[in-house]
């Protein structure tokens, strides 16, 4: 493993066991190999029940894997436990979805900062000091330092989350659908504020979002997941221009365009049938059910996820055998 | 003494100057204040605008759906029915009213799973909606024509599907149960509120085609609330943006993403990211949305309007034409 | 209502101030805080029931307080012994047509029952608090392990709540009054420290600490059927506060379970408990002369409010109606006191009529 590889994962699979069933299992990651580069945005992009959710969960550590193996920065993580595994969270963190949750309304937005700075007893001196300068850092002033969150608009507060992400230093973050649940003016400012801390302190960022528009603006590099399963990865650019694997031609023509001439000159791919149950997923390729370039073997075997050109990556049949 | 209306020809739905406020205990929201459009037959309008706009206010207002603490206080609401006698929605019979709505107003609302009522199979919430507007119609005619509906919204095996409970699909079926359910009596107008925002994008783009499908087959008009300016763009003919509870632009759909007038109309489609570009930049709209109570004088944008003059912070500013079927509110356009 | 809200605000600020001369910068450190409080003496102070509830709640309290020490007959003397058989169960004595007699009549013994009451308004008040403030915590802690832990913890406590429930309170009485008081009775007798501590509280003397080993014996019957219904309720809220995001980012900055329990989860589903504890001490009142009522408690000469009244039924209502009339009218204003008080706090601690009210102090802040 290289040295600029920040992030590895290999064979990564989580299930969860069905309520109320001994052995049914619903397979939310099944099987994930990906890497993620120093100082680059990963994004992971795929619909509801595809698995991102748990991915980003999964690299964290804030659930145990089922099996496979999760390396940060050439350390073995994936049996993590007690004292280390916080001590990882020294150096990985996450910023959530809704804003609205994800800060306790019983604490301050001091108290919210201060806690992880003294988990990791880390030194800061004068701590309103301190704090006043990390504010600054996202855009907030010291009066809103007191406040309770519910005192907040909704984007404050997500600055706030993410300043609480970073307060630490960590290297890496895992943004989860971190605009998803605030107002378009609003998101703009969010994510130039994500790039802007992204070069001042180096960070490396895991995307995962179901806009994909907003994913392929945040990301140098894409990962599209199908049930459980990486289908496809490749920069952001050449991915959207040239999209290989046919789920991720079907998901790319379905994203609505914000400019009239190209969106009706656009042919739309429509997708067949009903997304497959997680817990029985069909045998072979995933997506053969769906597929119109089904092929006998797609049927039988699942294709792995090998190199078609620089930096591209498909998990089908039809590229496999180059 | 009866009021006789008019409506131009083709329009299927005119709104004038309508005006809700909403009496809270903080104070009284000026949720509408003062909104016009029209929609013509088998055309689509958009009303885009972020939270708190008024937009989805302006369209419970049209058949009176709103419940204290807000009135409507001011407004017309002409609708053309299917008999060609116009009425003003604001001001008809309730029982009349009440024919209309389900009849020739249909609603599709941001969340289907609050749509139905989860102790009735699909088949008969449709059969109810036909009954209510259609009392002769038997239960065997009425599962019939579900099967077809079914059919019609892309659901796969209909005969079945007519009889499963709305936990029985998943969102996206639902969605298109709920469609399918407001179309069962053949509307005139459909109102669809975000209809596909907690959708999948390749079940949104399906649902998005679908009734841009059937509404062009029908010549139903419709209005379509959203947030998303992609969605805007692939589907609405005309496009209205609403901000603190006014019009602030209106046109052809093409004229505003190519010509925008209004500052907030340009500054929110440069917020929007469009993923067919390589490079681009994001521009973030500084500040917050305003509070509609006891709301500044002037133009409610100015605030954060980076090309604000003193006059706009004195004087709300009317439409100025830009353009056939395109104007905007903003001093800056008055010297043209 | 405005007079009580201003009182409030200043002993709001006297606190404030006090705190701020030990650690400057206090004040701007917790302003919001600061906020909060006054919007809930807003709140309280607007709400009728609330402040007639806290004022009979404070009347007891204070009662209950110096009851024992101003009482002017002690309740260990027999009067009808010394002054004679006619003032077994006296008519009270109400001016202006009579005077010189115990305004509210006396009781069996021939006591002045406005003085007895004095007493029971003591032990009354104790034994609902206590009950509840051991029986609460306990709970409160098992309900938040089985609402977090999940799994084989919180069945196993949840079954053993069910237990608990699922028992009679009265029968676990019963047996508990056979055989403890003679246990804590040879304890107090030994122990002289808890003795005195005890009789204390109670306001008895300490040769009476055979009933008060029986008064013991019915605080331990009671706190093990109370903590069920806590589990419960708290259980319920932390299923719905840990499944939020800011729990996990909890975990994600290092804390412990037990941290987390007690700084994000406890704060964030006490609101609800508190207003049971409220409610339940009207309860517990109750439920504590009930069970003297049917002789499980202290007996001759306490006078614990139900053990009266039950001694007063046989003569009832020819000679004992006042008797009976009386101690129920206390004890149900002591009810009554907390159940108002529980309501109002149900209301100002509810978040979403918060924020009306909130609106409305800013109006008249303004005006």
């Amino acid at each position: 493993m290289s040295s600029d590889v920040l992030l590895e994962v290999k064979g990564l699979k989580k299930y969860f066991r069905v309520r109320g069933s001994l052995f049914k299992k619903v397979r939310a990651v099944d099987g994930v190999d990906l890497y993620i580069r120093r100082g680059e945005t990963l994004g992971v992009v795929g619909e509801s029940g595809c698995g991102k959710t748990t991915l980003g969960r999964l690299v964290l550590r804030l659930i145990d894997p089922t099996s496979g193996r999760i390396f940060f920065e050439n350390m073995d993580i994936t049996k993590l436990k007690g004292r280390k595994l916080r001590e990882y969270w020294r150096h990985a963190q996450m910023v959530f979805q809704d804003p609205h949750t994800s800060l306790n309304p019983k604490m301050t937005i001091a108290s919210i900062l201060l806690e992880p700075i003294r988990q990791h007893k880390l030194e800061v001196g004068d701590e309103e000091e301190f704090l006043t300068k990390q504010m600054e850092l996202v855009g907030l002033g010291r009066e809103h330092l007191y406040r309770y969150p519910h005192e907040l608009s909704g984007g404050q507060k997500q600055r706030v989350a993410i300043l609480r992400a970073i307060i630490t230093r960590p290297k890496f973050v895992v943004l989860d659908e971190p605009t998803s649940s605030l107002d378009v003016s609003v998101q703009a400012q969010i994510l130039e504020l994500l790039k802007d801390l992204q070069r001042k302190l180096s960070l490396t960022y895991m995307f995962i979002s179901h806009d994909i528009a907003v994913v392929k603006y945040m990301s140098t590099r894409m990962a599209v997941m199908y049930l459980g399963k990486i289908v496809e990865v490749g920069l952001s650019d050449d991915l959207f221009e040239k999209p290989y694997h046919p789920y991720t031609r079907f998901l790319l023509s379905a994203v609505p365009i914000p400019d009239p001439k190209v969106a009706r000159s656009r042919q739309r791919l429509v997708i067949q049938g009903e997304p497959p149950s997680p817990i029985n997923p069909p045998p072979g390729c995933r997506f053969h059910t769906r597929c119109p370039f089904v092929m006998d073997v797609c049927k039988k075997m699942e294709p792995p996820l090998v190199e078609v050109e620089g930096g591209r990556q498909v998990a089908c049949w039809l590229f496999a055998k180059r | 003494m009866v009021k006789q209306y008019s409506l131009e020809e083709g329009v299927l739905l005119k709104v004038e100057d309508l005006v809700v406020k909403f009496y809270t205990y903080a104070g009284v929201v000026h949720a509408v204040s003062g909104v016009s459009f029209y929609v013509k037959e088998g055309e689509t309008i958009a009303l885009v605008g972020e939270t708190g706009c008024g937009k989805t206010v302006t369209t419970r207002a049209i058949t009176r759906l709103i419940e204290s603490p807000g009135r409507i206080e001011s407004g017309v609401a002409l609708f053309r029915r299917r008999d060609g006698s116009i009425v003003d929605l604001l001001r008809v019979d309730e029982d009349v009213l009440r024919k209309i709505r389900g009849d020739e107003i249909a609603y599709v609302f941001q969340d289907p799973t609050s749509a139905l009522d989860p102790l009735y199979t699909i088949g008969f919430h449709i059969y109810e909606t036909m009954k209510a507007h259609r009392p002769a119609i038997t239960k065997k005619v009425a599962f019939k024509k579900a099967i077809e509906l079914l059919r019609q919204v892309l659901i796969p095996s209909p005969e079945t599907r007519v009889k499963n409970y709305p936990h029985e699909m998943s969102g996206g079926m639902r969605q298109r149960s709920v469609i399918a359910i407001s179309l069962s009596n053949l509307p005139r107008l459909l109102i669809a509120d975000e209809p596909t925002t907690n959708l999948d994008v390749t079940i949104q783009a399906q649902i998005l085609d679908l009734l841009k499908r059937l509404q062009v087959e029908n010549k139903i008009g419709m209005i379509l609330i959203t947030h998303n300016l992609g969605i805007v763009a692939e589907n609405a003919d005309r496009v209205y943006i609403m901000y603190a509870g006014k019009i602030v632009e209106e046109g052809v759909t093409e004229q505003i993403f190519y010509n925008p007038q209004h500052p907030y109309t340009k500054l929110l489609l440069r917020a929007v990211p469009d993923p067919t570009k390589r490079v681009e930049k994001l521009e973030a709209i500084p500040g917050t949305i305003p509070s509609l109570i006891d709301p500044p004088p002037g133009c409610k944008f100015h605030p954060r309007c980076p090309f604000a003059t003193e006059k706009c912070t004195r004087e709300e500013p009317p439409f100025f034409n830009v353009e056939p079927q395109h104007r905007a509110a903003c001093w800056l356009l008055e010297r043209r | 209502m405005e007079m009580l809200y201003k009182a409030l605000k200043r002993a709001i600020w006297l606190y404030a101030s006090f705190r701020e001369r030990l650690s400057p910068g206090w004040i701007t450190k917790n302003s919001s805080r600061i906020k909060e409080w006054e919007l809930m003496a807003y709140a309280y102070s607007k709400s009728p029931i609330g402040v007639v509830g806290g004022a009979i709640v404070f009347i007891m309290f204070i009662l209950a307080v110096i009851g024992p020490f101003i009482a002017w007959e002690p309740y260990w003397e027999y009067k009808i012994v010394t002054l004679g058989e006619e003032y077994r169960y006296r008519a009270p004595c109400l001016p202006p047509g009579c005077s010189g007699e115990p305004i509210l009549g006396t009781d069996e013994w021939g006591r002045d029952l406005l003085a007895m009451s004095l007493y029971g308004i003591r032990i009354s008040f104790v034994i609902s608090i206590v009950v509840v403030l051991l029986g609460a915590p306990l709970g409160i802690i098992l309900g938040l392990l089985a609402g977090y832990k999940g799994g084989v913890v919180d069945e196993v406590i949840m079954r053993v709540t069910d237990v608990f429930l699922a028992f009679p309170g009265l029968v676990l009485a019963i047996a508990f009054a056979s055989v403890l008081p003679q246990r804590i009775r040879g304890f107090l007798e030994s122990n002289s420290i808890a003795r005195a501590f005890f009789a204390a509280l109670f306001g008895l003397r300490e040769t009476e600490y055979g009933q008060i080993a029986a008064l013991l014996s019915i605080w331990f019957a009671m706190v093990l059927v109370w903590w069920p219904g806590y589990t419960r309720v708290v259980r319920g809220s932390v299923l719905s506060v840990r499944e939020m995001p800011f729990i996990e980012a909890a975990k994600l900055a290092g804390l412990s379970t037990w941290r987390i329990l007690i700084k994000h989860i406890l704060p964030n589903v006490i609101s609800p408990v508190i207003v049971m504890m409220t409610f339940d001490i009207a309860t517990a009142t109750l439920f504590a002369a009930a069970l003297s009522f049917l002789g499980l408690g202290p007996q001759e000469p306490v006078p614990e409010l139900g053990f009266l009244i039950s001694k007063a039924g046989q003569f009832f209502p020819e000679r004992s109606a006042h008797v009976v009339l009386y101690l129920g009218a206390l004890l149900l204003i002591m009810a009554l006191g907390w159940n108002l008080l529980g309501d109002a706090l149900r209301d100002i601690l509810d978040p979403r009529t918060r924020r009306a009210i909130e609106y409305r102090l800013e109006k008249e802040k303004k005006r």
